[in-house]
Parts: C-alpha cells; sequence; structure tokens
C-alpha cells in the first residue's frame, strides 16, 4: 500500500483484467511524461556529474561534456561529514515522528472511532498543515525560538537555559523542524492501517489470556506495520534531502549544513553544475539502499 | 477505557503543537504593519484591507494559484488515465510501471530538482514559467495515480456494463458514468495536486529561472524581511481549504445519517 | 440499431459457439434455439459455463467462434449499444449517482425515444416502485433494487431479457416472492426471458424451458417436469433434485422393458424411459418414488423391489422424512417419506425393503462411474 494513504478508499471489487489495445493509449500520454520529466533528468545528471569545466570558456558555470569520474571522489572527499550528518537528522527525526505519531494516530483510528464527528475533526487537524505554506511555518517556529522569544525567556526564567543561550542555528532546531514537518506523513498512514483494524482481534487476543501490553505488541504493532513502514518511508527519503530547515535563513546555521544544502549551493552559488549532480546521484543512490530493501520484502504491486 | 486517558491528553497536545505556527502565521497576519513582521505592536485589520498593497507578493501568489491550477489539471487527467489502465488492463512491463510511478516519491526533492535544471540547462531551455508547470505535473502524476487508483477499484465494472447494455455508446459510458462515479476520487487527487503544487518550493527553485512563485518568493523576502500580506494571503488559502474540508465531511456525516435513516 | 422489437420478443439462436479465454474453454460448440416469447432458464453449477452465454448474447465478450442470431438477425459483431437485448446483472449494477427515474430512463433516452421519465414511471409503476422513483440506488432495499434494475431493462422493451441470477442476492423468502412477480410480469409484457441460475428449484418454477449445463455443454433440456420425470444424464439426475443411481449389466431384453442386474437383484426398467438397452447401463430412481417396507413384499409384477438393509440415519424436515438405507453391495439408498403419521415409521438400525413402480424408473445415457471418473481427471 504504501502512499496509498491518502486514498482512503477502503473497498476493493475484484476487477477481471483483459488485454487491448485501449491499454497502451491510456498509459501512452502518462508513461511518455514521465520518462521525458523524471528519467531523462536522471540521466542528465548523470551526463552533467562526469562534466569538466570548458577549457575555451572560463565564465562561471560552463562546462564540457566528459567523463571525470573523478568528479564523486571529489565531493565524497569535501562532503563526506555533510552527507553522513544529513542521514544523522533525518533518521533522528524520522524515529522522533514515528514516537510522536504513533499514540496520536492510534487515539485518532482506535480511541476516537466511537466518536465520528471528533475523529473527523481530529482528521482535519492533522492535515491542516498542508493547508499553509510550509516555509511560513517554519519561519513561526524559527520567531518562537528567537533569542528574544517567548520559549528562551521563558527557559531562561526557570533557569534551565543560560542567559546568552540560544536554540536557532543549532542542531536540536534543525531536527525539531525536521520532526514537526513530517508529524502529519507519519501519522496519515499508520492511521489509516489503524483505523482497518478489527478490534474483535484485540478481544481474541485477550480472550487467549493475553495482557493488553501484549495483544498491543503482538497483534495491534504488526497489523499497523504497513502504516509504519510507508510513514517511515514518507518521512526519511524527503527529510534527508530537505535544505529548507536546515539552512540559516530558517532553523540552522553553516554548522547544521545537509546534502541539500550542500546541491543548493554549489548548484545556485557556485554554479558548480557537476559536483551538484554528483551530488545528488550520491544522494539518490545512499537513499534508494533502503527503498530497495523494502521492495525486496514486499511485492512491487503494494508500492503504490 | 482509563488507560485511554493518558494517549487522549498526549494527542491533543501534538495537535495543538502541530497548529501553534499555523496559529502564529494567521496571528501575524493582524500584526499593525511596520517595515518587518516579526515583533507584535498590535491587531489591526489593515494588512487585510490593503491585502494588494505589495505587487510582488501579488504576482507571487497569482503564479502559484495558476501553476498550481495547470498542474493539476494535466496531472488529474494523464493520472486518472493511467489509474483506469492499471486497474482494468492486463498488460507488459506493468512492475516496470509501477517501479516508474513509485520513484518520483521515493527521489529526494532536491534530487529531482537539480536534474530537471540540469537537463533544462544541457537542452537549453529557458527557464520560467512553463518549465515550472512541467516540473510540477510530473511529481504529481503519482500522488493522482494512488488516489484515483483506489476509486476505480472500487467502482463494479457491472456498471459501467450497464450502461452499454443500456445502449450507451463508449464516449456516453465515460461521460454519464464512468467520470461521475470517478469524479470523487478525481477531486480528492487534485486537491492533493493543488496542494502540493502550491507549497512546493525545492523542486520550484531549480527550474523557475527569475519566475517567483509565492514560496519562492517567501524563501527570498525571508532573509529581508517578509511583508505582513504574504501572512493574508497563506491564511486566506488556508482558511479556504479548512471550510472546503470541513463541508465535505459534514456532507458526507449527513449523507451517512440520511441513508441510515432511510434505509 | 437497436430497435424496439414488438411486443412477443424474438427468437434467440446460438450456432456453434465456442468461447475460449487464455487458458481455459469455457464453452464448447454451443448450439441453441430459444423461441420467442418463452422464459428460457439456463441452470448449471458455477463455472459451467452459463454467466459466459449470457455475457456472449449481451455483447459483453464475444465468442471465439460461431454466430449469434435475434430475431434471424446476425448480430455476432455489433456492440452491446447496438443489441435488443437488457441485461438484469446478478449485482443489479444501477448507477449509484443517479435517481431510481433517470436509472430506469437511461436506455431510453439513449435511443433518443420520446418522453423517457414518462416511460420510466410507467415501468416503475410494473414493478411497483413508482413512489421511490426519486430515490438513489442506495436507499432502497435489495428487493427494491433487484425491482428497479427489472424495470430498468423492461422499459426498453427488448427484444430478449437476460437475467444473470438476478434473485442470487435476496434472502429465500424474497425470493420465493420474486420468482412469482418475474413470472408474472413475464406474462404481462411477453417478452423473450433469458434466465441463467445455479438454483433449480428457481429454474424449475420460473421457466417453461429449463437446458442444464455442464463444462460448457448443454446435457439436457426440456420442460422442467420432463427433466426432472426422466432425466437422461447422471449429471442431470443429480442436479435437478436428488437421484438414487444404480449400475449394471442389461441381462435381459423384453418387448417393453429391460432388466438390469444390480448386487444379484433384478430391476426393470421401461424401454422407452431408458436411454440405452445393452451392456452396462446406470439406472435410477427418485427418492420420493421409493416404499420403505419393514418386511419382504410378495414379488409382483411391475415392482422392483430391493433389499433388505439397514436404515443408517432418519432426519425429518418437515413435510416429509429422510431415510438413509444402507443395501449391501448397493450401497447408500435414499428415501423420502411423507409424513402421513407422528414420528418415524422406522428407526435406526431397522431392517428394510425398498420398492417402486416400475414406470417410475429411468435409465441414462452415461455411467455414472465414468462421470465421476471423468471428473477426477
Amino acid at each position: 500500500m504504501a502512499f496509498g494513504a491518502f486514498s482512503g478508499e477502503t473497498v476493493v471489487i475484484e476487477q477481471p483484467r483483459r488485454r487491448s489495445r485501449a491499454a497502451l493509449w491510456l498509459l501512452l500520454p502518462g508513461v511518455v511524461y514521465l520518462a521525458a520529466t523524471y528519467l531523462a533528468p536522471l540521466v542528465s545528471l548523470v551526463v552533467t556529474s562526469l562534466k569538466t569545466p570548458d577549457l575555451t570558456n572560463f565564465d562561471i558555470g560552463r562546462y564540457q561534456y566528459a567523463f571525470e569520474i573523478g568528479n564523486y571522489g571529489h565531493v565524497i572527499a569535501t562532503y563526506w561529514p555533510i552527507i553522513l550528518r544529513s542521514f544523522g537528522y533525518s533518521a533522528l527525526a524520522t524515529i522522533f515522528a514515528l514516537l510522536i505519531s504513533y499514540p496520536l494516530a492510534y487515539f485518532i483510528g482506535v480511541t476516537l472511532r466511537t466518536y465520528p464527528l471528533w475523529q473527523a475533526l481530529a482528521l482535519i487537524l492533522v492535515i491542516a498543515p498542508f493547508f499553509m505554506s510550509f516555509l511560513l511555518r517554519t519561519l513561526a517556529w524559527k520567531a518562537i525560538f528567537a533569542d528574544e522569544g517567548p520559549v528562551i525567556h521563558f527557559l531562561q526564567s526557570l533557569n534551565i537555559l543560560p542567559a546568552n543561550a540560544h536554540l536557532n542555528g543549532t542542531p536540536f532546531m534543525v531536527i525539531f523542524g525536521l520532526t514537526y514537518n513530517f508529524i502529519p506523513f507519519m501519522a496519515l498512514p499508520i492511521y489509516t492501517s489503524l483505523e482497518r483494524l478489527d478490534l474483535r482481534l484485540l478481544e481474541a487476543g485477550s480472550d487467549l489470556y493475553a495482557n493488553p501490553g501484549s495483544t498491543f505488541l503482538r497483534v495491534t504493532v504488526p497489523l499497523s506495520l504497513p502504516g509504519v513502514v510507508s510513514g517511515t518511508l514518507l518521512t526519511f527519503i524527503p527529510a534527508t534531502g530537505d535544505y529548507v530547515n536546515a539552512s540559516p535563513q530558517f532553523l540552522g546555521s553553516t554548522q547544521t549544513a545537509m546534502v541539500g544544502n550542500v546541491i543548493s549551493d554549489t548548484y545556485f552559488n557556485l554554479q558548480d553544475y557537476p559536483s551538484a549532480a554528483a551530488l545528488s546521484i550520491i544522494l539518490m543512490v545512499l537513499i534508494l539502499i533502503p527503498v530497495a530493501i523494502y521492495l525486496s520484502v514486499t511485492k512491487t504491486e503494494d508500492l503504490l | 477505557m482509563r488507560r485511554n486517558w493518558g494517549v487522549g491528553i498526549y494527542s491533543v497536545l501534538i495537535l495543538a503543537l502541530l497548529l501553534i505556527p499555523i496559529g502564529y502565521t494567521i496571528v501575524f497576519s493582524f500584526n499593525i504593519p511596520a517595515r518587518t513582521n516579526v515583533t507584535w505592536r498590535g491587531f489591526s485589520f489593515d494588512n487585510w484591507i490593503n491585502i494588494f498593497a505589495d505587487p510582488r507578493v501579488v504576482a507571487a501568489f497569482v503564479t502559484s494559484i495558476g501553476v498550481g491550477l495547470l498542474a493539476t489539471l494535466a496531472a488529474a487527467a494523464l493520472g486518472t488515465a493511467i489509474s483506469i489502465a492499471l486497474v482494468r488492463f492486463r498488460f507488459r512491463f506493468r512492475t516496470a510501471l509501477t517501479v516508474l510511478l513509485f520513484l518520483p516519491m521515493a527521489t529526494p526533492e532536491v534530487v529531482i530538482g537539480s536534474g530537471l535544471g540540469s537537463q533544462f540547462l544541457n537542452l537549453g531551455v529557458d527557464k520560467g514559467l512553463g518549465t515550472i508547470i512541467v516540473a510540477h505535473i510530473m511529481f504529481c502524476i503519482s500522488f493522482v495515480v494512488i488516489t484515483v487508483r483506489a476509486r476505480v477499484s472500487s467502482l463494479d465494472p457491472a456498471i459501467e456494463e450497464a450502461g452499454r447494455d443500456l445502449y450507451a455508446s463508449p464516449a456516453q459510458v465515460w461521460w454519464r458514468i464512468t467520470f461521475p462515479l470517478l469524479l470523487p476520487g478525481i477531486v480528492a487527487a487534485a486537491l492533493l495536486s493543488f496542494a502540493l503544487s502550491f507549497d512546493d518550493f525545492i523542486i520550484t527553485a531549480f527550474v523557475r529561472g527569475t519566475t517567483e512563485t509565492f514560496p519562492t518568493y517567501i524563501y527570498t523576502a525571508a532573509v529581508r524581511a517578509i511583508p505582513a500580506q504574504a501572512n493574508v494571503f497563506a491564511s486566506v488559502i488556508f482558511l479556504l481549504a479548512i471550510v472546503l474540508v470541513v463541508a465535505q465531511q459534514l456532507s458526507a456525516a449527513a449523507r451517512r445519517r440520511q441513508l441510515a435513516r432511510e434505509g | 440499431m437497436a430497435g424496439a422489437s414488438d411486443d412477443s420478443g424474438a427468437d434467440l439462436e446460438l450456432v456453434g459457439i465456442t468461447k475460449q479465454f487464455p487458458g481455459f474453454t469455457a464453452i464448447e460448440n454451443l448450439n441453441l434455439t430459444i423461441p420467442a416469447g418463452s422464459f428460457f432458464a439456463l441452470l448449471g453449477p458455477s463455472g459451467c459455463g452459463k454467466t459466459t452465454t449470457l455475457r456472449l448474447v449481451a455483447g459483453l465478450e464475444s465468442p471465439t467462434s460461431g454466430r449469434i442470431l435475434i430475431g434471424g438477425k446476425d448480430v455476432t459483431d455489433t456492440k452491446p449499444h447496438q443489441r435488443p437485448v437488457n441485461t438484469v446483472f446478478q449485482s443489479y449494477a444501477l448507477f449509484p449517482h443517479m435517481t431510481v427515474l433517470r436509472n430506469v430512463a437511461f436506455g431510453v433516452s439513449r435511443r433518443g425515444i420520446p418522453d423517457p421519465l414518462g416511460r420510466a414511471h410507467e415501468a416503475l409503476r410494473l414493478v411497483e416502485l413508482d413512489h421511490l422513483a426519486g430515490r438513489r440506488p442506495a436507499q432502497l432495499s435489495g428487493g427494491q433494487q433487484q425491482r428497479v434494475a427489472l424495470a430498468r431493462a423492461i422499459v426498453n422493451r427488448p427484444a430478449l431479457l437476460l437475467l444473470d441470477e438476478p434473485l442470487g442476492a435476496l434472502d429465500l423468502k424474497l425470493r420465493r416472492q420474486m420468482q412469482l412477480e418475474l413470472k408474472s410480469i413475464q406474462d404481462e409484457v411477453g417478452l423473450t426471458f433469458l434466465h441463467v441460475t445455479h438454483d433449480q428449484e428457481e429454474a424449475m418454477t420460473m421457466a417453461d424451458t429449463v437446458a442444464v449445463m455442464n463444462r460448457g455443454e448443454i446435457e439436457q433440456m426440456g420442460a422442467p417436469e420432463e427433466l426432472y420425470e426422466l432425466p437422461k444424464t447422471a449429471f442431470v439426475a443429480n442436479f435437478l433434485g436428488q437421484s438414487n443411481l444404480f449400475t449394471g449389466p442389461v441381462v435381459s431384453s423384453g418387448e417393453n422393458s429391460i432388466i438390469v442386474e444390480i448386487a444379484g437383484t433384478k430391476l426393470e426398467v421401461p424401454k422407452e424411459r431408458a436411454q440405452r438397452h445393452s451392456g452396462t447401463v446406470t439406472i435410477g430412481v427418485r427418492p420420493e418414488k421409493l416404499t420403505l417396507l419393514t418386511t419382504r413384499p410378495v414379488a409382483a409384477s411391475g415392482v422392483n423391489v430391493l433389499g433388505p438393509g439397514v436404515v443408517t440415519d432418519v432426519s425429518f424436515s418437515g413435510v416429509s422424512t429422510q431415510y438413509l438405507v444402507e443395501m449391501p453391495g448397493v450401497g447408500t439408498v435414499t428415501v423420502f417419506a411423507q409424513n402421513m403419521v407422528f414420528g418415524p415409521v422406522v428407526n435406526r438400525g431397522s431392517e428394510v425393503w425398498v420398492s417402486w413402480t416400475v414406470e417410475h424408473g429411468f435409465g441414462l445415457a452415461d455411467d455414472e462411474r465414468l462421470e465421476e471418473r471423468s471428473e477426477a481427471v
């Protein structure tokens, strides 16, 4: 099911699948489009990542076609701590988002089931952040956690933080921002799988002498696992590539730069397209490894 | 039931946490206007009354609405066609197609962005409004397919056969039966697409050239100062979306109640 | 083009129809003629090809080979919407986004016939649902939905009305009621009905002619009484009600009857009720035709006697009681006895004989054991 969490349809009617030329005409436009705008740019990235500076034109951002594999070694040698940091931040944010979202999803999907109106309201609140600009929300956190802001004042008045303390620009804030941003992406798929959970299974569990704790661990958690897997993918993948939270203009500083910041800097400021492309390919490969592991343990038909 | 109290209180706190920055943004749309919109100076309707005061905000907002509408329309058409084929037909390379639809969602935006950016650079395409729309259609298709495919799967094929049986031509079956029945799924997919497109910053940054969308405008302006009108527009969109969602939920609940009463 | 037929419907002719799906053959060289105005039932177990036959007639599938003629006109290569045929689907397939009235008016509107809504009201009155014309299908009960589906089909006055297990989703009581209603509606509108079902009782109650289908072929066709009283194959004998079947060699053949030896007992079957008159044959008799006796009867001409056997099971089912009798060398014989007195006539473990009038026996064309063997393949 992976990302099917957004659909909300639960009925599936067995459909006889037939062969027909009609299938070709239905598929062709979309597939050609995706090939041209998704696959071709990936090829373009590989080509760009192997380019070398143009020796006939020394303007910034001028490169010629080449086969310079050394670009990869160069970016890895230069940026490996940042790549590592990206995965670290993203992994932490994913774990925090999971720990925060699971009880929330359980509450909405199971506890509130007998109160449909409250359940609908809670769901609307979970998806509400989708409708408010992501950048403005992140800037709101920046203001709330600013050195002169309410949070720091409060913590200083309790003597938890020293007088010259600041939160913005620290790894804590970047991980906080990433966690916050991806809670809905984590909570929704888990909610969907818990919402379909047959409560009679829990009764059967307690009937078979399992205490509430072991019923939860042995019945509820395994049945919600598809939701956990999709939520984790939906959080981990974009969080690793994110560069807004870690950017100095938002919650981060130069000390918290993630690989996305480097790609954007090398691309826009240095116009070093080969390095940006090489880093993108490296990022994609590093992310596709865990995704491929997921692919191999689930059926591909269940991907969507 | 008693042990669920803890989970309940915890959940309410998390929901509150989710809403804090939204509330902050809306509250600051009512701040007394000044050069910056960072410190609270007092309540005022000035920014809402002078919503069109900053032409750059208006232009960026209009661009984002336009891009969102066009990208949604195209992605909904392409994605719906793929969904129908996936559910109704057998064809070779089915697995390959599933992977192709899955990958754009499993690729970090910065990779898609730099890829499209390099592609347009290599091909010598001028970046601007057109390239933004091209990019947005691409990342919306997969989400449309997920949403609409579920709807097609829940549709009894006999209903369309009944249409053919009752003298409707293939075109009439599509417009009078299939399309209206898929519409709720297509609308849900369109809303999701629009939300994704309207809020996209990372991919857009790589393909926009000098065109400003609402998010790229905010990102650029964040260095200096974001005019309070940006908060106003964001609040308008937010409130509009919430009203739509609540209305849809209420009408669904009313329909269920009516069915329960009459059934 | 789909022309409305006159009120007597039209003949349906299937000529040498074969339908193959990837991996299996659903229908093998099927020839069938359904006369205009009749109520025809295709009866068979699931997977026998009856629904495929219906879909071929409706145009929802096209045959691998063979021709389909409606009212003498070849419609094999036309699309469903071009055929003067309407279907009542098993799932009803009502359009959920339209009112009952719009559902019923749909076909009439598509054909551009004037006053579709008036005709729809008329059809709804026929099924006594005009007062619910403004409702959505989801707001109706199963039986009401079924009647809307019927109205939606007959409003078009099709040359041929196809019914695909139309009562399958209803509970037993409603089903019996709808069977009678459908029958009376058919009498009223006089269209040709082709009804597909796996319910033998339904087929026999409603249809003038029943065709029993098995593995893509028609085993036997005829009036319900004829099929029941004189089944020609073991499949028909067992699918349509229950039968006691015995297999043995023909030991003598007289002018009017044959004598078959079963476990040392000679049983007589009238020649005109036996499909084969020599070799090893399977003969049968219906359980309700048997009489249970607690003493050995005196041999008489015109009566077959089997026994003695032991009663192994007695089960009471209201109007009748079913006895299972274990006959040494023959197997289990089932007897239905009307409950004319209180309590069972014989108890478990009793020694009994069974007898029946020679005229009630029948001889099959095939060998029951052959049937079983080919089924196991």
